[in-house]
């Protein structure tokens, strides 16, 4: 079960946040800010798993750019992994390498994730089927 | 991280760089969101976000309220609006508008807007409702775009209440021709399920249908509604295996459309979801898992490629191999497997291949031998995520052989941390292991003093708690003064020292310890040095309030002697003024007995110190005054939990008591019984009581998951009864992955050649587990008893004898006994899984041990599985008052219920129909009830009786209708109405009339719908005499919760793990019942499974498992959980069930039972 997902700077400034258990606005700051500041104080050779409270953080760094999936300790912390990197390619296809753009589109990025996970779980991988609804969108945007 | 990714990496400009750049403009030069998000970067100080924030707010709001605002804007809007919130600043003046925009923006728009709402909004906003017309505008559009985002955002979250409304749309969905469409249909459908599974009852047929979808991806979203339905119940899923082998072959083999392949693998996410599923469906199903193995070894076949991916479905196929039923081909390669993670470079992979050992290990302690070297590296390790996960693994085997080693391993690791989540878990395991396998006092205490240092505040508080108790506990004997004595002069140094770092916690239990027992070192040593330390603690500043409060009140039960008396004198003088009136209290009291010794010796008696005072716990003495209040219409005591479910359900409080529509002398009655149960079960918030202290997380109580589950355990148990004279058993455990023939150091790790200190190290670690060490898996389970002995001690009356100088020898004998019975029954309870429970002879018995006897040198895995056919579906019946199963079925065992459930022939009817030849074939083998006589007409011409008959899945009522008369009855009709109960007819076809002089029977099956104490059946025949008018009778019948109670057979280690997930609990205390040939407890249990059919589990020492299950539809049932605990003269139960109900009600019963008893 994924409880969140988060996309952050090496700042450790939230990009994005999607939480899929219920946690208050105001104590999402400091929840991202612990998260955050465990996985970016862990060296490249340790493992990208990380214990926290009741849970499990997976993250990876692309670049400047780390993603931190927060999971229940039943998941399978490798398959998240691979989960990341699957999304990361599909932002890469679709936004064509030009990362620039990814996060000046906050709301394309949300309805990507959308159609990855739903109720912390995982309901679509194919690259193709993901990106479906957003083409779709996009072409009747340019129709207008 | 492959190759590949690296380089998409380095293509990738860095994200951070856009935003130091100083090129928002250049990138988006329109975007103020842009803007935004540059600003935001550059800012140094929280401070400075706030105001930038602050500001942002302001004019999204003017922008929003503003009329010129179009929908295109309003989307950019809420673009930002969702990053200010974020951010943590609530937007919540947005809210209105994001529901606005879906509602009126065009697509793209739209999206935004039920995007933003998804993010602003939570499952109960009150503000969803606003979004149910849209949605179901929606979802008709002819724009499939539209349709498929209003899908997604009701799968995302939707108002309860209001699924009815939009169900029908979506359901009609499920047939759509667009793969998409049908795919997020079924992802709705799966939401619906999560939070109002009754609405989508129904549709569970759409499902099937969904699952055998032509598409992939529709199929796909289906396995979550089933992982869901079969994790829930997967006895009525079993019929799916089939089809879930044959979809996780197809994706194996490659079927799928190529897009479904990540980096050539074929939809790994897929096959990890179907491993689970196949999990689920083969745990504990030899049948089921046999269906399986075929795939799952192509599974670990075809995932040889060297990815991450392959490995993540690698250690799911693992998982699932020693979750199943075990097959020893697949165990091996699911072992090698393990052992190639182990042993793996890779760090990530290194991780999940400890993750996995510490999940097969709980099966197989032995797997973890192969490791040692690499395990003992890990240790070590720089990384602290791998040390932890380590710990982990090492907890899962340690036994009293290892244990001095593992836990200083865990010390360590604690003087390190400084996170608390870790030092509150691993402090508790640690105080768990010490107290199971402590080899001796001076190490127990020393290892407590370190858990409670280390461990400090944090700590859950029922540690401290359990050791107090533990050092109660216990007849006054050499080993008992000797721990207590131990723990004083331990705590008397540790006090000479620094006490600045102590933690208030662990001088709140040196208080309570030194006060409680000092006077054990009083003769050798000055009366007034212990009265002096804790003076000298009262003096330190950092003691807090609560701690002086403990000192205080240790110092009371020391001052005796005249110095103790004068530094009393002092102390009382400085709290007596103290504005904390605990502790001015605690002076008072403190300044009153120092002076009046009589009184001292009255309030405090030096030898009465000992025995733990009488607490009423049931709190008993307030019966009287509680039956007066019911009497007077209180409303019944109900236990926070209870209410917290009442305010939940937004349900009026329970009437039950009243409600029973009984005769009016019953009912009262059946008040002043109620009250018990539901008034009292109070006592363990309020006694305070060290016994119900200890229930918490039950980790010091009856170890229901200590309780390791091996492979082939079947047979080594019995071989060590057959070895049972030789105290130290060196019988090789027949593992079916490890042969003795293949010794760990075969896989040295990664050629290293280890150092001395490493192997002495892993030859600590590792002793008693495997065949090269001489001492086998059976040291571990020996050593159980250790565990067991500490808290019945004082309690198990015989304890009187059992003072030698080392009680775990001693005792060992008398607790082996006692574990292997139990583990015998258990081990039997689970070859009997699935079959019916029939007696063991005495002489299969011999056979199994003669079987596991000859197979002891060399054993190998067909034997075990030769075995546990032989076994077949098997129970024991056995002398000891320890009866497995004995289901109403089989009460010729039982003379308590055959005495119950078949009185004396003697009916009370007015003419003794020979009733029981009328009763059907098919039910005469079974138990039943007397026969109820229920109705008569004036003249006896018409008499209607019942009767119960007790069948495994289901409550059988029959009723007979006796036509006394010479004349027929025509037009019979019988109806049966309880809204409580579900009632369904079982007579062939439903019967119109009884010729004169003669029998007819009706059978209904009964089943409860929601667990109640005693519920009232209302009947009514009409008839018709030949030329006669019609006429009706009416009766009633009331049927108790007891008569729908069955045994619920489970092993020790599954009872441990539904313990554990049942979340409605309750506990009280009962009395016990004394008989002269039994142990109370064994005769109390015994007298329950005998009126309520329960199963005893398990019993060992002085606590007791006992399961049953209500009956609740065929193949159904809710079940509760026992754990009764000899404690004092009562019998402290604790139950557990998934349903608030069931304890509630069982409970009354219990104690009627007992009571009658």
């Amino acid at each position: 079960m994924i409880k969140f997902l988060l996309m952050v700077n090496k700042q450790g400034q939230t990009r994005l946040s999607k939480y899929y258990e219920q946690v208050d606005i105001e104590k999402r700051p400091s929840l991202e800010t612990d998260v955050v500041k465990r996985c970016l104080s862990r060296k490249k050779e340790e493992c990208s798993f990380v214990e926290y409270k009741d849970f499990r953080l997976v993250y990876r760094q692309y670049a400047a750019l780390f993603i931190v999936v927060g999971i229940s300790d039943t998941e399978n912390e490798l398959s998240i992994y691979e989960l990341v990197h699957n999304f990361v390619e599909v932002l890469d296809k679709y936004f064509s390498r030009v990362v620039s753009s990814i996060m000046f589109n906050l709301d394309k990025v949300h309805i990507i994730i959308d159609e990855i996970i739903q109720n912390g779980h995982i309901v679509e991988t194919n690259k193709n089927r993901i990106l479906a609804p957003l083409l779709a969108l996009d072409k009747m945007a340019e129709a207008h | 991280m492959s190759d590949v990714v690296e380089k998409t990496l380095s293509a990738l400009p860095s994200l951070l760089s856009l935003d130091s750049q100083a090129g928002a403009g250049k990138l988006s030069p329109s975007s103020k969101l842009g803007n935004l998000i540059k600003g935001i970067t550059e800012l140094t100080s929280k401070h400075e976000e706030e105001t930038l924030i602050k500001k942002e707010l302001e004019s999204i709001k003017e922008q929003v309220a503003s009329p010129n605002t179009t929908m295109r804007q309003m989307k950019e809007i809420m673009v930002r609006a969702i990053y200010c919130e974020m951010l943590g600043y609530q937007a919540s003046f947005s809210y209105i508008h994001a529901i606005k925009l879906a509602q009126q923006g065009s697509v793209l728009e739209k999206r935004v807007g039920y995007l933003a709402v998804s993010l602003f909004l939570n499952e109960t906003d009150e503000f969803l409702l606003l979004l149910v017309n849209t949605v179901l505008k929606d979802l008709q559009s002819t724009n499939l775009i539209e349709v498929c985002m209003a899908l997604t955002v009701v799968s995302q979250m939707f108002p309860k209440d209001m699924i009815p409304a939009i169900l029908p749309v979506v359901e009609e969905k499920l047939t759509h021709p667009k793969e998409i469409i049908r795919r997020k249909a079924v992802l709705a459908l799966y939401k619906f399920y999560l939070i109002a599974p009754n609405q989508v009852q129904h549709i569970h047929s759409k499902f099937r249908k969904a699952l055998c979808d032509k598409d992939p991806g529709v199929m796909t979203a289906s396995l979550h509604i089933y992982l869901q339905l079969i994790k829930e119940n997967p006895e009525s899923y079993k019929d799916l295996t089939g089809s879930m082998v044959t979809i996780l072959r197809q994706v194996v083999g490659g079927k799928l459309p190529l897009d479904f392949n990540y980096h050539s693998v074929p939809a790994p996410w897929l096959q990890i979801q179907l491993l689970r599923i196949l999990a689920y469906l083969g745990k504990e199903d030899q049948g089921t898992s046999e269906m399986m193995y075929d795939v799952l070894e192509e599974s670990l076949r075809r995932a040889e490629m060297n990815h991450n991916i392959t490995y993540a479905i690698l250690f799911e196929c693992v998982k699932t191999i020693y979750t199943v039923h075990p097959k020893s081909q697949l165990l091996e390669k699911a072992a090698e497997c393990i052992g190639n993670f182990v042993l793996s470079p890779k760090i990530n992979l290194k991780y999940l291949g400890l993750k996995a050992l510490t999940y097969v290990v709980q099966q197989d302690a032995n797997l973890a031998l192969p490791h040692q070297m690499t395990i003992i590296e890990c240790l070590d390790h720089s990384d602290v995520i791998i040390k932890r996960e380590t710990l982990e693994l090492l907890f899962r085997i340690t036994n009293a052989q290892n244990v001095t080693v593992i836990v200083e391993k865990m010390l360590e690791f604690l003087r390190l941390t400084c996170d608390d989540y870790s030092t509150i878990d691993l402090v508790g395991k640690v105080a768990e292991l010490a107290e199971k396998y402590s080899p001796d006092n001076v190490w127990f205490i020393q290892t407590m003093n370190s858990v409670f240092s280390l461990g400090g505040d944090v700590m859950q508080p029922d540690i401290p708690n359990n050791f107090l108790r533990l050092l109660a506990e216990g007849v006054d004997n050499v080993e008992d003064r000797q721990l207590r004595l131990f723990a004083v002069d331990s705590y008397v140094s540790l006090l000479q020292g620094e006490t600045a770092k102590l933690p208030q916690r662990f001088l709140q239990v040196i208080s309570w310890v030194l006060g409680e027992y000092s006077y054990l070192r009083e003769e050798e040593s000055d009366p007034g040095s212990v009265m002096r330390l804790l003076a000298r603690l009262l003096d330190q500043r950092h003691t807090s309030t609560e701690t002086r409060s403990w000192v205080l009140g240790a110092m009371t039960k020391l001052c005796s002697s005249p110095v103790s008396v004068a530094l009393a004198r002092d102390v009382c003088e400085r709290y007596s003024g103290s504005l904390n009136t605990v502790l001015r209290q605690k002076a008072q009291e403190l300044m009153i007995l120092s002076q009046d010794t009589k009184l001292r010796a009255r309030v405090l008696p030096a030898e009465g110190r000992l025995e733990s005072p009488e607490v009423d716990s049931s709190l008993s003495f307030l019966d009287g005054y509680v039956s007066d209040a019911l009497a007077a219409g209180a409303a019944p005591y109900k236990s926070p939990h209870q209410r917290q479910e009442d305010l939940v359900q937004e349900k009026a409080l329970s009437l039950e008591p009243y409600g029973l529509s009984l005769p009016v002398s019953l009912s009262s009655c059946s008040i002043t019984d109620r009250r018990s149960p539901t008034l009292l079960s109070m006592s363990s918030g309020l006694s305070g009581n060290s016994t119900e202290l200890s229930h918490q997380e039950g980790s010091t109580t009856l170890k229901l998951e200590g309780v390791k589950r091996v492979w082939g355990k079947d047979g080594y148990l019995a071989q060590q009864q057959s070895a049972g004279e030789t105290p130290t058993p060196l019988v090789e455990l027949p593992s079916p992955l490890l042969s003795p023939q293949s010794p760990p150091s075969q896989k040295p790790s990664s050629g290293l050649e280890p150092d001395q200190e490493k192997r002495q190290l892993a030859s600590s670690l590792f002793v008693g587990l495997g065949s090269h060490n001489s001492v086998c898996l059976m040291g571990r389970a020996e050593t159980a008893p250790r565990h067991f002995r500490r808290k019945p001690r004082g309690e198990s009356s015989s304890g009187a004898s059992e003072g030698s100088s080392d009680s775990s020898h001693s005792s060992r004998s008398a607790a082996v006994d006692n574990l292997l019975h139990s583990n015998l029954l258990d081990s039997t309870t689970v070859a009997s899984e699935g079959g019916a429970a029939t007696t063991t002879t005495p002489q299969q018995t011999s056979q199994r041990t003669l079987d596991h006897t000859t197979s002891n040198g060399n054993p190998h895995v067909e034997g075990t599985e030769q075995r546990v056919e032989a076994g077949g579906p098997l129970s024991l019946i056995r002398g000891n008052g320890m009866v497995a199963v004995v289901p109403p079925t089989h009460t010729q065992t039982d003379p308590q219920t055959q005495q119950d459930l078949h009185p004396a022939p003697a009916l009370e009817r007015p003419r003794d129909l020979p009733l029981t030849s009328h009763l059907p074939a098919e039910l005469s083998g079974l138990a039943r009830s007397e026969f109820t006589p229920l109705c008569s007409d004036q003249d006896s011409s018409l008499a209607l009786s019942a009767c119960r008959v007790y069948k495994e899945d289901a409550l059988v009522l029959l009723v007979f209708i006796s036509n006394n008369n010479d004349s027929a009855l025509h037009q019979m009709v019988l109806q049966l109405t309880c809204k409580e109960l579900e009632i369904s007819c079982i007579s062939g076809s439903p019967l119109k009339e009884v010729k004169g002089h003669s029998v007819s029977v009706c059978l209904h099956t009964v089943v409860m719908k929601r667990a109640s104490v005693q519920v009232e059946l209302a009947g009514l025949l009409s008839y018709q005499r030949p030329l006669g008018q019609p006429q009706a009778a009416q009766f009633s019948l009331s049927l108790s919760l007891k008569h729908f109670l069955r045994p619920l057979t489970v092993s020790t280690g599954d009872y441990g793990k539904m313990w554990l997930s049942f979340s409605h609990d309750l506990k009280q205390n009962l009395r016990l019942v004394t008989t002269e040939h039994q142990e109370p407890l064994t005769a109390t249990l015994d007298a329950l499974k005998g009126k309520l059919h329960l199963h005893v589990v398990d019993i060992i020492g002085s606590e007791g498992i006992v399961a049953c299950r209500l009956l609740q539809g065929p193949g159904q049932g809710q079940p509760c959980l026992l754990h009764c605990r000899v404690h004092a003269d009562s019998l402290a139960v604790w139950l557990r069930s998934p349903v608030p109900e069931l304890p509630d009600s069982l409970l009354y019963h219990c104690q009627k039972a007992l009571t009658e008893t």
